[in-house]
């Protein structure tokens, strides 16, 4: 600990969740104790000018008077690393949200430099979901990052959290952000009933918490994440929600700090601060990796909307999630040309074929819709086109990659002829149901 | 000069004041010595005001204290230039990335830097010239072997007026650093010179006699590039898109079959994951021009967007001083920055951490300015010995929510010679290069003849308007002729315009090839068919339209694709 600051009107200034005062020998980003009638909280020094410092309280400034004392620790935020945090729930700051002992031992910095780009390997591992939406049609690649675009009334927490239990990982870090208490306790209590628990680790800041402590949860999640894959070799799928609570946040201290808004309010480093913690997904040559999977809420159903305007051009890919399922177009998952050649050898075509073929039956939809009279072959798609979404995009169907390569031919064989489908000849005499014969 | 001391006073973000009571130079490199650890960050001045200087650090700039002391330096940031860079694979602020890996594992180091060349290796030089030669800024003294190329040694272009050579080496090996010539000026004065010199950035660097206006086509071997949207070289483009839209992949493509001497890729911000594929697939690709390794042929400056944001702003000039450099040796350069909306970022940035008054959406005043200058570097010029040297330079623009309309894609447009803009609806179609054949423009004169183009052109934006009457009208409402008219259209789209950049035929169309397939192209749009139903001529377009795909993915004057030919011919007849 170093020196303490509590002489009376030391701190001149508060505003929003900053406060100013007069200190010696602080360095830019350290954290300091604030220790005030209503308790004490964290801070993080945001700005320095001569003596003064711009303190951003992690527990906000309500009640924080100008006599309080502050304690300086002369280095930036830190988490604790250890087999330990398996299991535990955390806040924003780091402190157990499970009512059980914090952890102070192998303390590690947080928000580090980014990985040399040299030393970066080309994804090549599939994780499995069991969602047949991503495995066959957009499949996640290990290393990558991938937003869920979704209005907020969609059900995109319980996608996350099926995901999470679901995906093949050693470890599940989940970052919370702007939760309602309610979705917390959904995630802790799907997390335990999944019996996954055990191999997760929760920071969790709900919207009832400080904005500032919502800033720190992806740095906190990822920095553990991190270290998890380089030092143990672990496959880490990381879950973020929602990271628009989070660029709001961002905005919010922005405009605190009397930064010039760019767009929508928005400060002008957003891209690079959300990329900066998305290109922490990384797969470590010789060790493990780290897989981010996050929520964006699109205000409006709008994608021009910056948040996931900028997210889209850092991520690789999104999904999105729009009437309860995971639209076929528009979503996309940019690595998944790496994998999906090496799971079975009719897995493209598969995906190609039934793509192309609800395309068309959203066509002959629209033209159904504008009392066009329907050919034979509408009424194929029409029917093709129900029997898909029922079977495959609804969210409750749960199959491995294989079973759904199955059903998928099923389903085509049921309304197609194998020359209907355009797919080689070579696969469909190894798969075409037989009993649905060839013409 | 020796360095001047200072102290900070102010640390917010990136940008930190220092006091200082001595010389300081504008765009100077300073370092920032954290007490701490006694870790040297780098900076670079940016504004002076009084005794307050103002500094943007190329790290982040966690655990500085005020009171820490500033170095200044007197020199600008600038890069070292010599034998050796091709191949190389640096950062923003030219650290050859490989070895800090070496020295610092899977994370970048705050404050570690290294010799972008290497200082041992031994080059084997070539005098091009004698004792008594009259020489200038930029003459060629001799030449290495680097890779595929002669890498000229010259005069550092700082060097002004007429030197005689007082003394030069002999053919032998010798290290960069060494000693080759020693010139002498009519006062007696004299200089050293090596093989390496250091350029500032943020200075277009002179040496040439003039600038020529680019005539000479940049064939990308993309059709649609080349025959409707052409780039000449020495030129400038852009390539504003949405996310999503394919921007990345175009350059990449653009990186590899472009027929041109170096190419310098500018990771500028965008994602470490596209680099990557470029970083481990090019060592093993072969160049379409000398069939050699790309990589030989290219330098890669990677500037990633979780890397820090100030070295963002300097890669594109880093990238740029590379090409100049080669370009006084005669060459041939492609510059591709992806993506300019990145940097313009950074500058965005930066300014609001200065408290100027914001320009449009915030960028700064001067962002258009900025912009201008940076592709006016980009010419065809000719050196002073005759020989000509072009930099040609393509950069990616992502405009927030994929409108045009915004302050970066308004203020590049202003100033290059091509636009190919990429759109959403074409990419979401499947139809790649998304390049929007209505939208896109090329001021330059390419292969192709003027009026063939037109043709093509027009039958595009004749059958567009037809497609759009058609949605209100339906197919009945629509004449057999405008019905053919847009069936036109769609085949010249999908055989011509669009290009398998996954096939390893169709990927790369030669210049020669893509004359011949235009000329049979137009002679179909041109063709009055006498078809009398719309089944029928949809029938007949489909026919002729699988042909054309068979045609592109046939090896240029083989068998399959004079039979595809013929076979094409007789249709018309």
């Amino acid at each position: 600990m170093r020196k303490v600051y509590s002489d009376i009107d030391n701190i001149d200034q508060i505003t929003g969740n900053v406060v100013r005062l007069k200190a010696c020998n602080v360095g830019y980003e350290d954290l300091a104790m604030i220790e005030s009638g209503r308790g004490t909280s964290l801070a993080q020094v945001i700005k320095l000018d001569g003596e003064q410092v711009y303190l951003q309280i992690f527990a906000g400034t309500k009640g924080v008077s100008t006599g309080d004392r502050v304690r300086f620790f002369g280095h930036s935020m830190k988490v604790s690393f250890s087999e330990n945090l398996l299991g535990r729930i955390f806040r924003g700051n780091g402190v157990p949200r499970d009512g059980r002992a914090p952890l102070e031992e192998n303390m590690i910095e947080i928000g580090t430099p980014s990985v040399n780009p040299a030393l970066r390997v080309m994804p090549s591992h599939m994780i499995r979901t069991g969602i047949p939406m991503i495995d066959l049609f957009n499949s996640l690649v290990e290393s990558q990052k991938l937003p869920i675009f979704s209005v907020p009334g969609e059900p995109y927490n319980s996608l996350l959290a099926r995901i999470g239990l679901q995906a093949e990982a050693d470890v599940i870090v989940f970052g919370g952000m702007g939760l309602k208490y309610d979705d917390y306790l959904f995630f802790r209590n799907t997390f335990e009933k999944g019996g996954v628990l055990h191999r997760s680790i929760l920071f969790v800041h709900t919207a009832a918490d400080p904005v500032v402590e919502c800033l720190l949860v992806p740095d906190m999640a990822l920095a553990v994440a991190e270290t998890f894959a380089v030092q143990q070799n672990k496959r880490v799928l990381v879950l973020l929600t929602d990271m628009t609570a989070f660029s709001d946040a961002l905005k919010e201290i922005a405009i605190i700090m009397e930064q010039i808004p760019s767009n929508r309010g928005y400060p002008g480093d957003l891209y690079s601060q959300l990329a900066k913690r998305y290109e922490k997904a990384v797969d470590f040559e010789g060790r493990g990796s780290v897989t981010v999977l996050s929520v964006t809420t699109m205000p409006g159903d709008d994608v021009t909307h910056p948040v996931p305007d900028n997210t889209g051009y850092i991520t690789e890919g999104q999904f999105y999630l729009r009437r309860g399922w995971i639209e076929p177009f528009g979503s996309l998952s940019r690595l998944k040309q790496l994998v999906n050649g090496k799971t079975r050898d009719d897995h493209r075509a598969i995906m190609t074929a039934c793509i192309q073929l609800y395309a068309k039956c959203k066509e002959s939809r629209e033209k159904q819709a504008m009392g066009f009279v329907m050919s034979n072959w509408d009424k194929k798609l029409l029917g093709y086109g129900r029997r898909f979404e029922q079977e495959m995009m609804d969210l409750k169907v749960n199959i491995p990659l294989e079973e759904a390569l199955n059903r998928c031919w099923q389903i085509l064989a049921e309304f197609f002829n194998p020359q209907e489908v355009g797919i080689t000849e070579r696969l469909i005499e190894k798969y075409w149901p037989k009993k649905y014969g060839k013409d | 000069m020796a360095n001047s001391v200072g102290k900070i006073v102010a640390i917010y973000g990136n940008m930190v004041t220092a006091e200082v009571n001595d010389v300081v130079t504008q765009n100077a490199v300073a370092y920032c010595c954290k007490r701490r650890d006694g870790v040297k960050l780098k900076a670079e001045i940016i504004r002076l005001r009084g005794k307050r200087v103002d500094m943007q650090v190329f790290e982040s700039t966690r655990g500085l204290v005020i009171g820490d002391t500033v170095e200044i330096t007197p020199d600008l940031l600038s890069v070292k230039l010599g034998p050796g860079l091709l191949a190389q694979i640096y950062d923003g602020l030219q650290n050859p990335l490989p070895k800090l890996a070496q020295s610092c594992g899977f994370f970048l180091q705050a404050g570690v830097y290294e010799e972008p060349l290497d200082m041992a290796k031994k080059w084997e030089f070539t005098p091009l010239c004698k004792p008594g030669d009259s020489v200038c800024a930029a003459y060629h003294l001799g030449w290495v072997p680097e890779g595929i190329f002669q890498h000229k040694i010259l005069v550092p272009p700082y060097v002004v007026g007429t030197w005689k050579i007082k003394e030069i080496v002999g053919t032998g090996q010798y290290c960069i650093d060494e000693k080759i010539a020693t010139l002498v000026n009519a006062q007696g004065q004299e200089i050293f010179v090596s093989m390496t010199f250091s350029w500032p950035v943020k200075l277009p660097m002179p040496g040439y006699a003039e600038r020529l206006l680019p005539e000479q086509p940049l064939i990308t071997q993309q059709r649609i590039i080349d025959s409707m949207f052409p780039v000449c070289q020495g030129g400038t483009y852009c390539i504003p898109g949405p996310f999503g839209a394919g921007k990345t992949v175009m350059q990449q493509i653009t990186s590899r079959y472009a027929l041109i001497d170096i190419v310098i890729i500018a990771a500028c911000g965008e994602r470490a994951g596209e680099v990557v594929e470029t970083l481990r697939e090019f060592p093993e690709l072969e160049d379409p021009k000398t069939g050699k390794k790309l990589m030989e042929r290219t330098i890669i400056i990677c500037n990633t967007s979780s890397m820090p944001v100030a070295a963002r702003e300097s890669s594109v000039y880093t990238a740029v001083t590379l090409a100049e450099y080669y370009r006084l040796m005669g060459l041939n350069v492609l510059l591709l920055a992806d993506s300019t909306s990145r940097w313009a970022q950074a500058l965005r940035e930066m300014s609001g951490r200065l408290e100027e008054i914001p320009g449009e959406e915030a960028f700064p005043a001067y962002l258009e300015s900025v912009i201008a200058n940076f592709y006016e570097r980009a010419a065809l010029v000719k050196l002073y010995n005759g020989s000509l040297g072009s930099i040609t330079i393509g950069g990616t623009v992502s405009p927030a929510g994929g409108n045009f309309e915004e302050p970066v894609t308004q203020a590049t447009l202003k100033v290059v010679g091509a636009f190919h803009g990429l759109s959403r609806a074409r990419s979401d179609a499947r139809r790649f290069p998304s390049i929007d054949p209505l939208e896109s423009w090329s001021k330059y004169q390419g292969a192709v003849l003027p009026d063939q183009i037109q043709i093509a052109q027009n039958v595009l934006r004749r059958g567009h308007e037809i497609a759009q009457m058609m949605t209100v009208v339906g197919e009945e409402g629509t004449g057999i002729q405008d019905f053919i008219m847009y069936l036109k259209m769609e085949f010249f789209d999908r055989v011509y315009l669009q290009q398998n950049a996954f096939h390893e035929v169709d990927r790369a169309c030669s210049l020669e090839r893509q004359n011949h397939v235009l000329s049979l192209m137009l002679e179909i749009l041109e063709h009055e068919f006498s078809i009398k139903t719309k089944d029928e001529a949809r029938q007949f377009f489909f026919q002729l339209q699988s042909l054309g795909l068979n045609w592109n993915e046939s090896p240029w004057q083989s068998a399959s694709f004079q039979e595809i030919e013929s076979k094409i011919r007789k249709l018309l007849l």
